[in-house]
């Protein structure tokens, strides 16, 4: 009889060695983050005159398994900022708590001096700056949109290292592949943007929502769109992918199961 | 000297509610040169009274600019000022790096009052020698705030601290109407009046002992912080002599008809 509990149900050193103890090694240099758990994928975003639209999926993914297919991934900052987050839905919880407690901050002296989608960006590529500096990276990768100091139309991306770009159109992760090429054959570089009518925005990224549904094995046919214009912010955030046809995919071959 | 025994630190009340040393703090605000702001709808203005220790030496600093869109004017310890402008210019600083904003002046002053504020409830603490005057722009437009050494801070649309600055302020409550519409020229020779109405009988403005900071909004455009000092006053108090003669002309000609 084993008198010490503390070795009941272990596999016996006299039969398979003693133990290994090094797994349960509690000193060493401190783990962080190195990869994302339950991840959101594209955030795709287009400028048009007096406003921005952004849009992105409901879904938030465990790995390659479909695990929350309600999950909204478009955030509102005060009246007329929007932040879209792609990448680890956690640290989105996160920064959305942070950026609450700053606009109740905001607004408790309130005396016409908001923060714009402008600053919230810039704050937010700050943060995402010092974490990845503190190599602890919030592994997101988001698009703010909004106005900016002047009332113009604003819209920039900040990812997981503090990098900042800004573009008329933008998206993140796959649509960076996929929906971006549609947006720049919709709205040519040489086309300024006082033609570009919300109608045309909001239609470009509907299409894009369907091309990444398509394509992305991390997307979802039910996606969340929002309008920000000068007026305020008008979300929706149950919408469903109109007219699919999956006809293009007969003609897909290599594969899966297929053979020929 | 032997007031009473409730003046020995700043955190003990006297019997009738009072704080001592505060109120001894609040007397080297008096102690200092007279500084004078002013706002209208467009402009916010600061004009100082420089002095100078002694004839051979420089005169000392009134105005300090905190960043394009703030500057703070100063009376009391010199020295004291100095710590606190160099906190708001880290906090402005900070402002525009995190958020790529200038520092709202209701913010800013909120900040230094609360500071000032520990300063009287904190034992071997003392309170700031120094009251301020916090002219600047933001998105709401042009601000004038006080700070006093107590912590205490007010927005204010016209204001004078300092030695002899009961008159000053007497100007500015008679002619307080005429401030909220007039020019930004119009409101620097407002200021310089203030100013002067403080002087002693042997005492003048000159481009050595005056001070002059603007800054405001033009056309919803920000005007960075401008500071007048030396020969660029000249100009300036030209134009206040001017108006103070003519202004003399024109009572004697009230008188005449």
């Amino acid at each position: 009889m084993d008198h010490f509990p503390g070795t009941w149900g272990r596999p016996r050193n006299d039969v398979y060695g003693a133990y290994d103890a090094s797994y349960l090694q509690t000193t060493g240099p401190k783990a962080h983050t190195s990869s994302p758990a339950v991840t959101g994928t594209s955030v795709v975003g287009v400028k048009f005159n007096g406003g921005v639209a952004i849009a992105t999926d409901n879904l938030a993914s465990y790995g390659s398994l479909a695990r929350f297919s309600d999950v909204k991934r478009l955030r509102s900052f005060g009246d007329n900022a929007m932040v879209g987050f792609g990448g680890d839905v956690s640290d989105m919880q996160y920064l959305d708590r942070l950026l609450e407690s700053m606009d109740i901050r905001e607004n408790y002296s309130a005396h016409g001096n908001m923060l714009n989608a402008k600053n919230l960006h810039t704050y937010l590529a700050k943060v995402f700056y010092k974490r990845r500096s503190e190599f602890n990276p919030l592994w997101n990768h988001v698009l703010v949109a909004g106005f900016d100091g002047e009332g113009e139309p604003f819209l920039s991306s900040a990812d997981l290292l503090g990098t900042t770009f800004s573009a008329p159109h933008l998206a993140t992760g796959f649509g960076a592949h996929l929906a971006v090429p549609i947006l720049r054959r919709k709205f040519p570089e040489e086309m300024p943007l006082a033609e570009v009518t919300q109608e045309a925005a909001v239609e470009a990224l509907k299409e894009c929502m369907k091309v990444l549904f398509y394509r992305d094995a991390r997307s979802i046919d039910k996606y969340s769109i929002a309008v920000i214009t000068k007026d305020g912010i008008d979300l929706k955030e149950d919408e469903q992918i109109q007219g699919q046809s999956w006809a293009f995919a007969e003609r897909i071959k290599g594969y899966g199961a297929q053979v020929v | 000297m032997f007031r009473n025994n409730y003046d020995n630190d700043a955190v003990t009340f006297s019997p009738q509610g009072r704080i001592f040393q505060v109120e001894y703090a609040q007397e080297a605000v008096k102690q200092g040169s007279v500084v004078v702001g002013l706002v209208n709808k467009t402009h916010a203005v600061l004009v100082g009274l420089k002095r100078n220790a002694e004839e051979l030496s420089s005169y000392q600093k009134k105005i300090i600019e905190i960043d394009s869109h703030m500057a703070i004017a100063i009376a009391g310890l010199a020295s004291d000022a100095r710590v606190l402008s160099n906190f708001m210019k880290q906090q402005s600083l900070g402002s525009k790096m995190t958020y790529g904003r200038p520092i709202p002046l209701d913010r800013i002053v909120a900040q230094i009052g609360d500071r000032a504020q520990t300063n009287t409830q904190h034992y071997g603490k003392r309170p700031y020698g120094v009251g301020l005057l916090v002219a600047g722009v933001d998105e709401a437009g042009p601000h004038l705030f006080e700070f006093q050494p107590s912590g205490l801070t007010h927005e204010m649309v016209a204001c004078a601290i300092g030695a002899r600055s009961q008159m000053a302020r007497t100007y500015l409550e008679r002619n307080l109407d005429k401030f909220e519409d007039c020019s930004r020229d119009e409101l620097i020779q407002h200021g310089l009046s203030a100013l002067k109405e403080t002087l002693s009988q042997d005492k003048e403005l000159t481009i050595d002992n005056t001070s002059v900071g603007v800054v405001g909004v033009t056309n919803g455009k920000k005007e960075s912080f401008k500071l007048y000092e030396g020969q660029e006053t000249a100009a300036l108090l030209e134009v206040l002599e001017q108006r103070e003669s003519a202004g003399a002309e024109g009572e004697s000609m009230e008188v005449d008809s």
